[in-house]
This record gives structure tokens, C-alpha cells and sequence, in this order.
């Protein structure tokens, strides 16, 4: 059969062409018919949470550990001693360090002295999504931002990203410093980057994040931020609530009521 | 041929050297796996039928595993409807585990045997064993 | 060619055994830290960047300096760069190879490193720094080798060599302006924050590099029968003066901004920091005044054309010149920006003994690269002269 050069180049663009489709037409046949989403699961269009402080405080100060302690045990946390190479989700910080743009020599001791929960933001304007060089770190559907462990270089471009430290490092082995093991949660290993993840997993099957499920006193409040009628949106329409760095540019998803 | 000891001797070694596995594991025929399969999950079983067919498990479960973290972790999607229709949580912990509850058995013997380290076991908590 | 770098003197196998036994001692406490994780090192959840992002950063500053040899003469005609074009391109090479092993030695999970390409993420600066790493250490390679074998055997280069040179030109300029996209586009990195980042990066470049190839000039001038030539090495100079004077205006400028305007989020937390401690947190102190010592007396000794123009001034202006970048760029900037942290607090952050042996071991690496490189490339040169 006899072709000419210029036909054999397009055969050739048009063979290429439909390779370079091939990703597109994998996602638009969907994934098939053998995996879907729990009906159960908690569908939101962009998660976040409320808490209220003031109803924290009066518990903590009584030792109140209960969410903090919930997520460790939920997510296989390691409690390792070196502050260097602590591995943090949820933890507190005093009001200077957690909110040092808004803090003021005259900031009432009410707060000034009282410790604030603080964990990964869940930015609906990402940093450390931005920068991540294998989509380790990714923003799902539903606004969580969320890693996959499985593929972290442990490069910690991202810790250098996130402007909330929110970051943790496995700089060892974290298995033996986990104190009880949750067997239905993996563990991370040695090398890899970790963090609050708003228990998606816990989400997915209907259940609420550990920890607002373990607050007795009603301080955490998550719901839909994208959904007018959601119980976070009705306080945050009713009552002044704060940001962690708002001027950042990265849209937290965590409200502060103070 | 000035440098012809240097040269035989380095051939030898070289040779020997290349030749290691081969005669250091003469004779010594590994056995083959026999993985015990007698769990009380799967003594319950009406079926004792994977989540798929044996010989599919077999061969592509490396594959399967694969698709099901990506699905979970990526996708947040985490029931897998099987080919019969029946559905099940994709998770090595909450659905493998149930009937595959010893490691050493289902995992390890033909692991060892093909000499493949798959690396699951860094994150993912093997069951304890009774 | 390559059959050059196996015959030499006493000397020149002596130095091999000895960057031999560096980069083994290195690769010991690498194998130490694959095994035990990055807790060997320094580093800290707060200070997550440390010695080895630090040399990285710098090295592909050497890297790109080589355009300050390859561009005068391709693109002005300068002549005198012509006999020393080769040693510029086989720095960059080395100096890449260098800046690739400090990358997968700092990462947590290296046998992972291919999920960069199997994954490739474009909003990603470190997907773009890997190509554009990659890229410029191909086309150093390429143009390099080609331009000695032509050398060689007495022929001229291929011509299409000339067109890799044009497109290397630019393609420089990109690492490090990329490098410097790495942590120029941080939020809350205030230190980092800097539209003049890669301006900055750029002009301590074409300081720190030149320098060093003066440096290796006279070195090679001592143990071979090849001369650089004098006219090369002063232009040379001339550059490495304009760059230092740039490169300390632009930390200037830096300083204006953060210490006038006072608003703290432009740097002036991490800048105290460096210069003069931090709520009572001051290790880097004694490093950032050295580098402002050894910057001050680099830049008298070359400003003035008398000191300049003499062997030893100028050995000693570009001794002070490379030193007092190494510290700006691959100590003070990195780690610099980590502080305070995301909570205004102050970590600091000190290598480790096995930390600073695999930085140490990968430098050696480096140079045995050059070494061998540059063996070949004088080789050529004697017998051509």
C-alpha cells in the first residue's frame, strides 16, 4: 500500500492524540461498576468546624483530654517525648502562639493565658497541596485535605508550606512509641509526612470526626460549610468567630469562638 | 600476555563470583507453600469463596489491593461490589483480616517463597494471631 | 577520553584515595541513616530543612555560574573564555550531580523518588527544579563532552553543539530562578517572601561560582601545564566583583525593607535572628557576622583594580567571596527562614556529627567528579597546546 509522508504524520498525530486521551476517556467510563461510597457516608461540599472555646475551657481546665486522646487512639498517634520529632494532629496552643498577629500587650487575661485546639486547617486555598510533587498531598471532593501515605517522598516541601505547622514528620520508626494500637487504623512508617486528616475515613462510613464525637461538652462543632442550613454556618451567620491567619490567603476551615 | 596471571585470576574470581547462586544453592530444593486455610472466620463460611475466585486472588490480588487503596484513599469510595454482587469494605484491616486472620499463613509462606517483600506491614497492623 | 583520568601522578591518586574515603565515610552514615530515619540529623518538626536543602540551594548556584563562562564567548565573542568554557560546563555537571544527592539524601522515603515522574505535578516548583535540573545537566554533558572530543581531535565542534549552548544560555538562568520559586512562594515564610528572591539567588550565583573556577584555575595552573591564561581569570575577576557588589545590595535591600518598614512580617524576625539572636536564640550569629566580614573584605580587595590584579589578593577576595556565600546561601537563607516558626517560637537547629559527614562525603563525591572530569579535559588541552 502506498502513503504518502504527510498522511503517514497525521496517522501518526491522530494515534498520539488518542493516546494522550486515553487518561480522559479512563475517567469519563467512571470506575466501573465494583466500587462506590458507603450509603451511610457524610456528604459535604466543603467541611469544616466550629470551635467554641468558651465551652472548652471550664473542661480542660479540669484535665479534659478526652478529644485529643480520642484522635491518638482513632489514628495510631505516636507519643514520642524529643519536641523535635513530636507528631501532632490535634494539640493546644496558648492564644500568643496560635493567633500572634492578633494578640495585643492589653489582650484580656481571659484569654490571653488560655490554651487554644489547634490541628491542620483543612485551607480551602492550600499551600501545601500546591506544592506537593507526587499528589501525596491532595484537597478531596469534599474539602478535606488529606494525604496518601502510601506515596510521600518525605521531601517536607510541605511543612515548609504550611503556615499553621500543622505538619508532622516520622523522622523514626513511630511504632514504638504508639501507646495503645487501634488495629482498624493503619499506622505511618519511618520517612513519611502525617497529619490531621478530619477523620475522613470516619466520615466516609457516617460517622462524625473522633473528636467531636468525643467532646462532652459540645465544643466542636463540624458540619458543611458549603450548606446554609448546616449548624456550622447558622453560628458562624449568628456569632463573630476568628481564623488562624486569615491574611495568608488560604481560606482555614476551622472557626475560632472566643 | 605480560599480565596473563593477573588477568586468568581476575576471570576466576569473576567467574566464581558470578556463578554463587547457583552452586552455593545446588541440591537444596525449596519447598513449596502449603498455607494452612483453617481460620474460624472461614470455618464459617457457608461459601468459602474469597472476595473473588481463587485463581483470580491467586494470581491479581497485589492488583486488587492496589485498586481498592487508591479507591479508598483517593476516591473515598469504599464498598466493593464483588462479581456475585455481594459488597464488601475495601480494607486490609476491617474485611482481609476477618477470614485472613494469620499473617505467617496467607501472607508470609508464599512471600518467603517467591522472595517478595511487599512493604504493607510498615503502616498496617498485622492481626494478632490467636 | 575517558582512559585519561586513569593515568597520573603520585599526587593525583593520592587526592582520589582521599575523596574515595570521604564519599565511603558518607556513604557509611547514609546507610546509617536509610536504616535509622532522619533522626540522625538535626532537623526538627520545626526546622524541617536543614544542612543538606541548604548545600543544594547553593550548588545550583555553582551550577548555574557556568553561563558566566559560555555566555561572554558565545554570545560576545569574548576569546580568552574559549579556553576555559569546558572547565565552567564540567562544573555545572558536577556541581548538579551534587545538588541531586543532597535532594535524595534528604528525603524520608528515597526509593520512592521515581513517584515525581510517575506522578508528574506541575503546580509542583520541585517537579519543575527536577526537570530543569535534569535538562541543564544533559545539556552540560552533551556540550561539553562534544566541544573535547572536537578539541581532541583537532576538528571544530559539530555545529548543532551551538544551538544546545544558545538554549543553555537561558535554560541557567531557570534552575535557579526555579530554585528560587521553591521558597519565594511560601506564605508565612516571611523571610522567604521576597520578589527579589531570585534576583538574589541569580547575583550570589555569578559570585560564588566564578570564584570558585578562579580558584580552580590557579590550582590547575600549579599541577598541570595548562594556564587558564591571566586575561581569562581577570575578566573573570571583574565579574565575580560586579556580582558580590549586586549580591550584597540585594541583602541590603533586604534589610531596608524588614528594619524600616518594621512590619514584622517582612522578615525582621528571622533577619534578627541571624545578625543578632532572637529571644536569647542566637547560633547563627557568629556565621552571619563572618560572612558579613568575609563579604566586606572580598569586596575591598576586589573593588580596588591594584589588589585585584594581583595573584594573591585575588585568591584570597575569591576564597572570602565563595565562603561568605556559603554561609549567606546555604546556611543562613535556609534555616533563616524557619524561624521563628509557625507559632513564633525560635528552634534552632545544629548538623549532626553523620549529618555533616554526608553532606562532607557528597562534596567529596562532587570533586571526585570534577577531578575526574577535569583530568580529562587538561589532558586534552596538554597535548593540544
Amino acid at each position: 500500500m502506498e502513503t504518502s509522508r504527510r498522511n503517514f504524520l497525521k496517522a501518526g498525530g491522530a494515534c498520539l492524540l488518542g493516546l494522550s486521551l486515553w487518561p480522559a476517556v479512563r475517567v469519563l467510563a467512571g470506575d466501573g461498576p465494583d466500587v462506590k461510597a458507603d450509603a451511610g457516608a457524610l456528604k459535604g461540599k466543603r467541611w469544616g468546624l466550629v470551635i467554641d472555646m468558651r465551652k472548652c475551657w471550664p473542661q480542660y481546665q479540669q484535665g479534659c483530654r478526652d478529644c485529643m486522646l480520642a484522635c491518638r487512639r482513632e489514628h495510631n498517634i505516636p507519643v514520642i517525648d524529643n519536641k523535635d520529632e513530636e507528631v501532632k494532629w490535634l494539640w493546644t496552643e496558648p492564644y500568643k502562639n496560635a493567633f500572634p498577629e492578633q494578640e495585643h500587650a492589653y489582650t484580656p487575661a481571659a484569654i490571653a493565658d488560655k490554651p487554644f485546639l489547634v490541628a491542620c486547617n483543612h485551607c480551602d486555598n492550600p499551600p501545601c497541596v500546591r506544592v506537593c510533587p507526587t499528589k501525596a498531598t491532595f484537597k478531596r471532593p469534599d474539602g478535606i485535605v488529606t494525604m496518601d501515605y502510601h506515596r510521600c517522598l518525605g521531601c517536607r516541601y510541605c511543612m515548609a508550606a504550611c503556615p499553621y505547622g500543622a505538619r508532622s514528620f516520622n523522622f523514626q520508626d513511630p511504632r514504638p512509641f504508639i501507646k495503645e494500637e487501634n488495629l482498624d487504623y493503619p499506622t505511618r512508617e519511618k520517612g513519611v509526612v502525617e497529619k490531621c486528616n478530619f477523620c475522613a475515613e470516619r466520615l466516609d462510613k457516617g460517622q462524625q470526626p473522633a473528636c467531636v464525637e468525643a467532646c462532652r461538652v459540645g465544643a466542636l462543632i463540624f458540619g458543611d460549610l458549603d450548606d446554609p442550613n448546616s449548624e456550622v454556618r447558622k453560628i458562624l451567620a449568628e456569632r463573630n468567630t476568628i481564623r488562624r491567619k486569615p491574611e495568608l490567603g488560604t481560606h482555614p476551615s476551622i472557626y475560632y469562638l472566643v | 600476555m605480560r599480565d596473563s596471571r593477573y588477568i586468568i585470576t581476575g576471570l576466576i574470581v569473576f567467574v566464581v563470583l558470578l556463578t554463587f547462586p547457583l552452586w552455593s544453592n545446588a541440591g537444596k530444593a525449596a519447598s513449596p507453600p502449603q498455607p494452612n486455610l483453617d481460620t474460624p472466620a472461614i470455618q464459617n463460611l457457608e461459601q468459602k469463596q474469597c472476595v473473588e475466585a481463587t485463581e483470580y486472588m491467586r494470581a491479581d490480588h497485589m492488583q486488587l489491593l492496589e485498586d481498592w487503596r487508591n479507591q479508598v484513599v483517593r476516591e473515598g469510595k469504599r464498598i466493593y461490589v464483588a462479581a456475585n454482587g455481594k459488597e464488601y469494605e475495601m480494607s486490609l484491616e476491617n474485611s482481609c483480616f476477618e477470614c485472613h486472620s494469620s499473617k505467617t499463613q496467607f501472607c508470609d509462606q508464599c512471600h518467603n517463597y517467591l522472595d517478595v517483600e511487599p512493604d504493607c506491614w510498615t503502616c498496617h497492623l498485622e492481626p494478632k494471631e490467636p | 577520553m575517558l582512559v585519561k583520568a586513569l593515568s597520573g601522578s603520585k599526587k593525583y591518586w593520592g587526592w582520589i584515595t582521599v575523596l574515595l574515603a570521604l564519599s565511603g565515610a558518607g556513604l557509611a552514615c547514609y546507610l546509617w541513616q536509610l536504616q535509622q530515619g532522619l533522626t540522625i540529623t538535626g532537623m526538627s518538626r520545626d526546622v524541617s530543612w536543614g544542612l543538606y536543602i541548604g548545600q543544594f540551594t547553593f550548588l545550583v548556584g555553582v551550577a548555574a555560574s557556568a553561563v558566566m563562562v559560555v555566555l561572554p564567548y558565545y554570545l560576545h565573542n569574548v576569546k580568552v573564555f574559549g579556553r576555559i568554557t569546558i572547565l565552567g560546563e564540567f562544573l555545572a555537571v558536577a556541581a548538579i550531580i551534587m545538588c541531586l544527592l543532597f535532594v535524595i539524601v534528604d528525603l524520608g522515603k528515597p526509593m520512592r523518588l521515581f513517584n515525581m515522574i510517575f506522578y508528574p505535578t506541575p503546580n509542583s516548583i520541585l517537579f519543575w527544579d527536577m526537570v530543569v535540573l535534569n535538562g541543564y545537566l544533559l545539556l552540560n554533558i552533551i556540550v561539553g563532552w562534544h566541544a573535547l572530543e572536537a578539541e581532541y581531535k583537532g576538528v571544530a565542534p559539530p555545529s548543532w553543539t551551538r544551538y544546545l549552548v544558545y538554549i543553555s544560555i537561558p535554560w541557567a538562568v531557570s534552575i535557579h530562578t526555579v530554585t528560587a520559586f521553591l521558597y519565594a512562594g511560601l506564605p508565612g515564610r516571611h523571610y522567604w517572601l521576597t520578589a527579589i528572591m531570585a534576583a538574589r539567588f541569580l547575583a550570589s550565583a555569578f559570585a560564588s561560582g566564578p570564584a570558585l573556577l578562579i580558584l580552580l584555575c590557579y590550582i590547575i595552573k600549579r599541577v598541570s601545564k595548562f594556564d587558564p591564561g591571566r586575561e581569562a581569570i581577570q575578566k573573570l575577576a571583574a565579574i565575580v566583583t560586579y556580582a558580590t557588589i549586586i549580591s550584597v545590595f540585594f541583602v541590603g535591600l533586604e534589610l531596608f525593607t524588614a528594619f524600616y518598614s518594621q512590619v514584622p512580617a517582612h522578615g525582621m524576625d528571622s533577619l534578627t535572628y541571624l545578625f543578632v539572636g532572637l529571644e536569647g536564640h542566637g547560633k547563627l550569629v557568629p556565621w552571619m557576622w563572618t560572612f558579613v566580614v568575609l563579604a566586606v573584605l572580598a569586596l575591598v580587595l576586589l573593588i580596588n583594580p591594584v589588589t585585584r590584579g594581583k595573584d594573591g589578593y585575588l585568591l584570597l577576595a575569591c576564597g572570602a567571596v565563595f565562603i561568605a556565600m556559603w554561609i549567606e546561601k546555604g546556611i543562613g537563607l535556609v534555616i533563616g527562614g524557619f524561624v521563628p516558626n509557625a507559632f513564633e517560637r525560635v528552634t534552632e537547629y545544629i548538623p549532626t556529627l553523620p549529618e555533616a559527614l554526608i553532606a562532607l562525603g557528597i562534596w567529596a563525591a562532587g570533586f571526585l567528579i570534577l577531578t575526574i572530569l577535569y583530568k580529562i579535559a587538561i589532558a586534552v588541552k596538554e597535548e593540544t597546546v
